[in-house]
């Protein structure tokens, strides 16, 4: 393969975004926009299977080698997550033709696709770089086209939970920076591979540990681990559809990427078990699955559940991380793609109401499940991943989180994975009950304009991204190989290199 | 509106100049000495920033309009990223310098100075577009 292709995955959107910027036609960003999102999942795909057998792609820009210069250094991990971004980008440009319009003042839609195309651009470059300075250049350039993406959103709400959301994503970013200066002042490298394999030599210096307990507390708020998930629940609620969808599909995955990187790449194993980091994840993992799931049982609208549904999301792949056998790892790694697929499923869902009814409190939208079966359906598919009912995508991860527990005698985990999908019934039922259950009170929609046919009907390119996830719940469910195959040689990998230090 | 304000006035008009040579100063010796493309940028934009502060926005406008600035902010960033597409079109990794011209010395050169010309362009646009921004924000029309 022409390694010139890995980095035409940063490339394209860097070129096409500013173009797009300058145009106030929908149409004509959109088209950019798609030419731009279905690029990247093409090539993602290309590489993906180029690296699946546990080789690597090396690119070296502008020519310089490494250490000194920035180095894209892609094996499976790396081309797995480039796979979920550019996928997930895709539902959500298919999703935002009709959407787009609907929501986003008209004299700012070369802006949107733009900030879009920007955000993309971000989440693949920390996919693919081997260099821990260029990777913070480029989570900063993703978090901030999302403070912009999420200020569109169309209640005024939106503005506070894109400034909260600006205050904690800038002081998590700023940690990271903090660690990464102190890992540079002890190492004298930013680059990944050539730290962790000089790593001996000043391990035991105290700036290398502060460092790590800077960009630990950096990504945590940057990925809404546990006790620092309180920007997630209102940025994702209030944020225009599209958006919702994109960014809870695929930033907080990103983020989590980050962070096995760092633990198991940059930093020995060794080291942080010493730190006794594992038992602290899987603590704040375990607390994170029942917390998440319990406030989202106590949510009263649509949009805000799902977002706190992520939060216990995000504890089970902390827990499978900080299981550290191959069971865990790669019940971890799939959960970050079922998750992705999941989560963006029930945000299309949420926008498709949204969309025809204005708005998203469960109370409001009692007994409309009759009106649009299809798009409830689809809900209730991606509903039933999300509690793990065998035979859909969460099914999948949770049993081998499951067995990676019972291997390692861990039994406060698998009380935990219980608890949290017996939570997980308990809010999805809250949404059945609500959609298909009539009450005596007569729903209420506002705002329709007379004439407006959007309630009659689902819009097309919203169902068809919508059924193309839930389809996607389904088909991974069962069948596994291509999350599980990549998942499989990542753990592989993540763990060997361990040994070999 | 100030109306004893002659001296300011002219002050500004024999200044703006200045600040932009200098700006283009920065520029364009950024590969030799401190200096470059962002540094410039701002000096740049604190040149119409001055000619705003003294004769309004609506003047200030009319030396560059907003269209322009948009315009130039995408051109920057295009310019920096065409260098890498040529570099890459002529057989080299992206943004690697050497291979624009002859020699690898003379392409390092066109390199970096094309690229700060981009960070420069852009970096001037976003902060004139900044400042008009949110002075018409406090304009109560």
């Amino acid at each position: 393969m022409n390694e010139q292709l890995t980095i035409l995955l940063v490339v394209v959107p860097l070129m096409i975004a500013p173009i797009t910027a300058l145009f106030k036609s929908h149409t004509i960003s959109w088209i950019l926009t798609a030419i731009v999102s279905f690029t990247s999942l093409i090539l993602s795909f290309i590489i993906l299977f180029d690296v699946i057998d546990g080789s690597h792609v090396i690119y070296e820009l502008g020519g310089w080698r490494p250490p000194w210069g920035i180095e894209y250094k892609i094996d499976s991990l790396n081309a797995f997550i480039a796979l979920i971004v550019s996928a997930i980008a895709c539902l959500s440009t298919i999703f935002a033709w009709q959407s787009v319009p609907k929501e986003i003042n008209e004299n700012n839609y070369g802006l949107f696709y733009a900030a879009l195309q920007l955000c993309l651009l971000g989440l693949l470059g920390i996919a693919l770089t081997g260099d821990i300075f260029n990777l913070f250049v480029f989570l900063e350039i993703s978090s901030l086209s999302s403070y912009a993406l999420i200020s569109m959103g169309r209640s005024r709400k939106a503005l506070t939970a894109a400034f909260s959301y600006l205050i904690l994503g800038t002081i998590g970013a700023t940690f990271f920076l903090i660690g990464v200066g102190f890992l540079y002042a002890a190492s004298g490298s930013l680059n990944i591979a050539d730290i962790a394999t000089r790593f001996s030599t000043f391990a035991d210096m105290q700036l290398v540990m502060t460092g790590f307990i800077f960009i630990l507390l950096g990504l945590g708020l940057k990925a809404a681990i546990f006790p620092m998930h309180s920007w997630l629940p209102n940025a994702y609620g209030h944020a225009p559809s599209v958006v919702s969808i994109f960014l809870s599909a695929t930033a907080t995955k990103v983020s989590i990427y980050v962070l096995i990187r760092v633990l198991f790449d940059l930093y020995p194993v060794a080291y942080w078990q010493a730190l006794l980091l594992p038992q602290i994840l899987l603590v704040l993992g375990c607390v994170g699955v029942i917390y998440g799931s319990f406030r989202a049982w106590q949510q009263v609208e649509l949009k805000r559940l799902l977002a706190f549904s992520s939060v216990a999301q995000i504890g089970y792949i902390i827990i499978g991380i900080s299981l550290l056998n191959n069971d865990g790892i790669t019940a971890s790694v799939m959960h970050l793609f079922n998750h992705a697929l999941i989560k963006a499923t029930l945000f299309m869902g949420a926008g498709i109401i949204l969309y025809r009814t204005n708005t998203t409190k469960l109370s409001e939208l009692r007994g409309f499940g009759g009106s649009m079966p299809w798009t409830f359906a689809a809900i209730v598919l991606a509903g039933l991943s999300l509690i793990g009912v065998p035979g859909t995508v969460g099914f999948v991860t949770k049993w081998y989180l499951l067995s990676g527990a019972i291997a390692q005698g861990k039994w406060i985990v698998v009380v935990a994975i219980l608890a949290g999908s017996v939570l997980a019934i308990a809010y999805v039922w809250k949404i059945v009950e609500a959609m298909y259950f009539n009450s005596k009170r007569k729903m209420v929609i506002q705002n329709v304009k007379s004439g407006d046919i959007n309630l009659a009907k689902a819009p097309i390119s919203l169902s068809l991204a919508l059924w193309i996830g839930a389809a996607g719940c389904l088909y991974f469910g069962l069948y596994t190989e291509l999350p599980y195959q990549s998942a499989q040689s990542i753990a592989t990998a993540l763990l060997s290199s361990e040994v070999a230090q | 509106m100030m109306t004893n304000d002659l001296i300011l006035r002219v002050v500004t008009k024999w200044l703006s100049p200045i600040i932009i040579l200098f700006a283009l100063y920065v520029q364009f010796h950024g590969d030799y000495s401190p200096g470059g493309g962002f540094q410039a940028g701002v000096i740049f934009s604190t040149a119409i920033l001055l000619y705003a502060l003294t004769y309004g926005l609506d003047a200030a406008l009319k030396v560059i309009p907003e269209t322009a600035l948009r315009v130039a902010a995408s051109f920057g960033v295009l310019l920096y990223g065409g260098v890498g597409v040529v570099s890459m079109l002529l057989g080299g990794n992206f943004l690697n310098y050497s291979v624009l011209a002859d020699t690898p010395l003379a392409g390092q050169h066109i390199g970096i100075i094309v690229i700060e010309l981009g960070v420069g362009i852009t970096v001037a646009a976003v902060m004139i577009l900044l400042f008009f921004t949110f002075s018409r924000r406090v304009d109560p029309e």
